[in-house]
């Protein structure tokens, strides 16, 4: 395999909430991205998956662990050409276009921030022709460019902060819940989008979303996270075909298939960490074959793979 | 006042409902039809803005005051304290008296957001138990023990303790199951539920539905389930209504609206979410996006985004065409005149495949 693109060792991030009281939102994380593919990030509500994100594109300083992109180190103190770097070769597309995108900023504008603050461009004319080609990409229109937020509708201007991504031509997209908040129909013109988008120019995706079926369809790679730990780790078939760890498990029996004769019946298998006395800060990464992998003790591989 | 057949506990005759904005009148409701028969759950499924919600809010009197119901009934079937049978129409009556003799008591709703439901200054024993004060003859002690009784039922451990809790003191998910204590509080005949987990972790989500399904069992509930969730509606529902810009476009029993759809905007549907074995590269999308109902659509609204879509759609809105007993869909393409088509390949291959994992399960 090629040098990944994205090399993400032993993260945590804690936030210290008062003297007394530390969020561990994220724990000893290690995954690697590689070029053009793309990795999902599953788990509940609160199990790290924005932080992680966030701490990978440097709105927060991690905690401990090192953020390796492109080869260049991106924690701890940057200098300007990697900062540049990092500015430009990795973009965020959020979970809710509307409070994401400024509202008092014309389309044209929100789309080519990036490209003003990098001078990208010789004139005006040239900048205006790269935002309509863009606008265009994304399955906008070149009208759209002086319209302001709030006159598209949820599709749309979640393809204008695609679109805003993308003018920059980056290396690695994080799209945190990108699709969430948008009807099944519309989810499918983005997720066909941004496919197409990854096939002709060959960035990778971070892929955050709780929808299971989906994050399946798209991504090459899963983790699942649990409490700020990845508890298992590997390509799309390994996770769905073999899911060792409960967790995982739990999470994928959960999800209601569209097939009624087969849903009547099946139930959710319920997973209670306590319960089963499973401390994920006694755990270890144990290979599984592949690129799969799962946290456990010994003891407890033993009996989730019995 | 008649209902369709001795089972019906619900009947929605023609709604229609519109809406007066700054912007013009939005029609939202276009002559919308549903049944529901006693025990059994029907959904609701469509895009947002497809008037799911506002459907439902005109059953038990919580319209916005800006809406008008320009047209239609909803009967409602019950037996009165005397042992009477009585057939209502809910929008011939006032919201008080909606409020006092049908609303909570006979009729409960569950809303997505669990907080529009609760009082934040009131301790959750405390708001179960008004629900049985207010609707029941019973004493503070046996209004206690049923609020306890519930909560066990709805799933929450610890319950003698948490009925000192106040909302904010529980989880989004423990929330949900409060307020569905809540509705179950005066032993309703409907509990309608309108997107009650779009806002749960799936794991959550599936055991708010285990739930939902096992109170219905032992109290004989009718339900009214509203989501755009459609592995939601698999799991949940008997009969299911598919709406679209404020209309019924198809209707039927759960497996001829999965394995057997008609109309090419459930096509779009079923077809936009992947299943676990999708690895088509491109999913089927419906292009474009719902009409705006400020201005009244000409012939079919599904028109402009229909790939199948025939000059007559254009001009005139179809009528729901039969298809069996149970299955009705608003298409011309069922027209016996139509030209012979067929579903997107892909989810005809979808949908063998789910027939044979459904065989496997047998
Ligand atoms: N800035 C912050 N300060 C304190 N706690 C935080 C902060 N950001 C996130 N958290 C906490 O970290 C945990 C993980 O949150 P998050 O990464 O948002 O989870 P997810 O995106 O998977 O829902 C949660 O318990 C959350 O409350
Ligand atoms: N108070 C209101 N004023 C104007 N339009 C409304 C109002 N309430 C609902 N609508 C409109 O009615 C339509 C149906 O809404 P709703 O029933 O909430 O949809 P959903 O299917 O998502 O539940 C939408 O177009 C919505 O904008
Ligand atoms: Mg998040
Ligand atoms: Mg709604």
């Amino acid at each position: 395999m090629s040098e990944p693109l994205l090399h993400v060792k032993n993260l945590s991030q804690h936030f210290k909430v008062s003297r007394s009281y530390t969020v561990k939102a994220v724990n000893g994380v290690s995954f690697d991205i590689y070029p053009g593919e793309t990795y999902g990030l599953v788990g509940e509500s609160g199990s790290g998956k924005t932080t992680i994100g966030r701490s990978i594109i440097r709105l927060y300083n991690p905690t401990s662990g090192n953020v390796i992109f492109q080869g260049k180190d991106i924690t701890g103190k940057l200098d300007r050409s990697v900062e540049e770097m990092l500015r430009r070769d990795m973009q965020m597309i959020f979970q809710d276009p509307m409070s994401s995108l400024n509202p008092r900023k014309k389309v044209a504008d929100i789309i080519g921030e990036g490209l003003d603050i990098h001078k990208r461009h010789a004139s005006i004319t040239d900048r205006d022709a790269a935002i309509g080609e863009m606008l265009e990409k994304v399955g906008l229109s070149k009208s759209h460019a002086e319209r302001y937020p709030h006159q598209f509708s949820g599709g749309q201007r979640q393809r204008v902060g695609i679109a805003r991504a993308l003018i920059m031509n980056p290396k690695l997209i994080i799209a945190d819940e990108c699709i969430s908040a948008l009807d099944v129909s519309i989810q499918a013109q983005v997720v066909n989008l941004m496919k197409d988008i990854q096939d002709e120019t060959g960035c990778a995706y971070l892929f955050i979303a709780h929808d299971l079926s989906m994050v399946k369809y798209i991504s090459d790679r899963i983790g699942v996270l649990h409490l700020g730990y990845m508890v298992e780790t590997g390509t799309a078939d390994e996770i769905f075909s073999n899911p060792i760890h409960p967790y995982t498990k739990s999470l994928l029996s959960a999800v209601p298939l569209p097939n009624p004769e087969v849903e009547k019946r099946r139930h959710p298998v319920a997973y209670d960490r306590k319960a089963e006395g499973v401390d994920y800060a006694k755990g270890s990464e144990h290979l599984i074959g592949g690129t799969h992998s799962v946290l456990a003790t010994d003891e407890e591989l033993a009996r989730w793979t019995a | 006042m008649e209902m369709k057949n001795e089972r019906t506990i619900l009947q929605i005759n023609d709604l229609d409902i519109s809406f007066k904005t700054n912007a013009g009148i939005i029609h939202a409701i276009r002559g919308v039809n549903i049944d529901l028969q006693k025990g059994e759950t029907v959904a609701i499924v469509g895009e947002s803005g497809s008037g799911k919600s506002v459907t439902m809010k005109a059953a038990v009197g919580l319209l916005d005051a800006n809406a008008t119901v320009n047209s239609g009934q909803i009967l409602y079937r019950y037996v009165d304290d005397y042992g009477h049978e009585q057939v209502y129409d809910l929008l011939q009556m006032s919201k008080k008296q909606l409020r006092s003799t049908i609303n909570g008591s006979r009729i409960a709703m569950v809303f997505q957001d669990p907080m529009t439901s609760l009082d934040p200054t009131m301790t959750i024993g405390k708001q179960i138990m008004e629900g049985i004060l207010l609707h029941k003859k019973a004493s503070k002690q046996e209004a206690w023990d049923r609020a306890l009784e519930l909560l066990e039922l709805v799933g929450i451990t610890d319950a003698e303790k948490r009925m000192k809790n106040y909302p904010h003191q529980l989880s989004g998910g423990m929330r949900q199951r409060v307020v569905i204590a809540i509705a179950l509080a005066s032993d309703p005949d409907i509990l309608i539920c309108d997107e009650p987990t779009t806002a749960l972790d799936v794991t959550i989500q599936a055991r708010i539905l285990e739930l939902i399904k096992d109170v219905q069992k032992r109290m004989k509930l009718s339900v009214i389930y509203i989501t755009h969730d459609l592995g939601v509606v698999a799991k949940v529902a008997d009969y299911v209504n598919v709406m679209y810009a404020g209309k019924i476009i198809e209707v039927g029993n759960v497996n001829e609206i999965f394995y057997e759809p008609k109309h090419p905007y459930t096509w779009g549907l079923l077809a936009a979410m992947p299943d676990l074995e999708t690895d088509d590269d491109r999913l089927v999308s419906i292009p474009g996006s719902p009409p705006n109902l400020l201005h009244e659509p000409k012939g079919d609204a599904f028109a402009a985004r229909n790939a199948y879509a025939l000059a007559i759609d254009e001009k005139a809105d179809p009528p729901l065409f039969k298809v069996s007993e149970t299955h009705y869909a608003a298409t011309w393409l069922l027209h016996p005149d139509a030209p012979k088509v067929e579903m997107p390949q892909e989810l005809k291959a979808r949908i063998a495949r789910a027939q044979k994992e459904a065989e496997k399960n047998l």
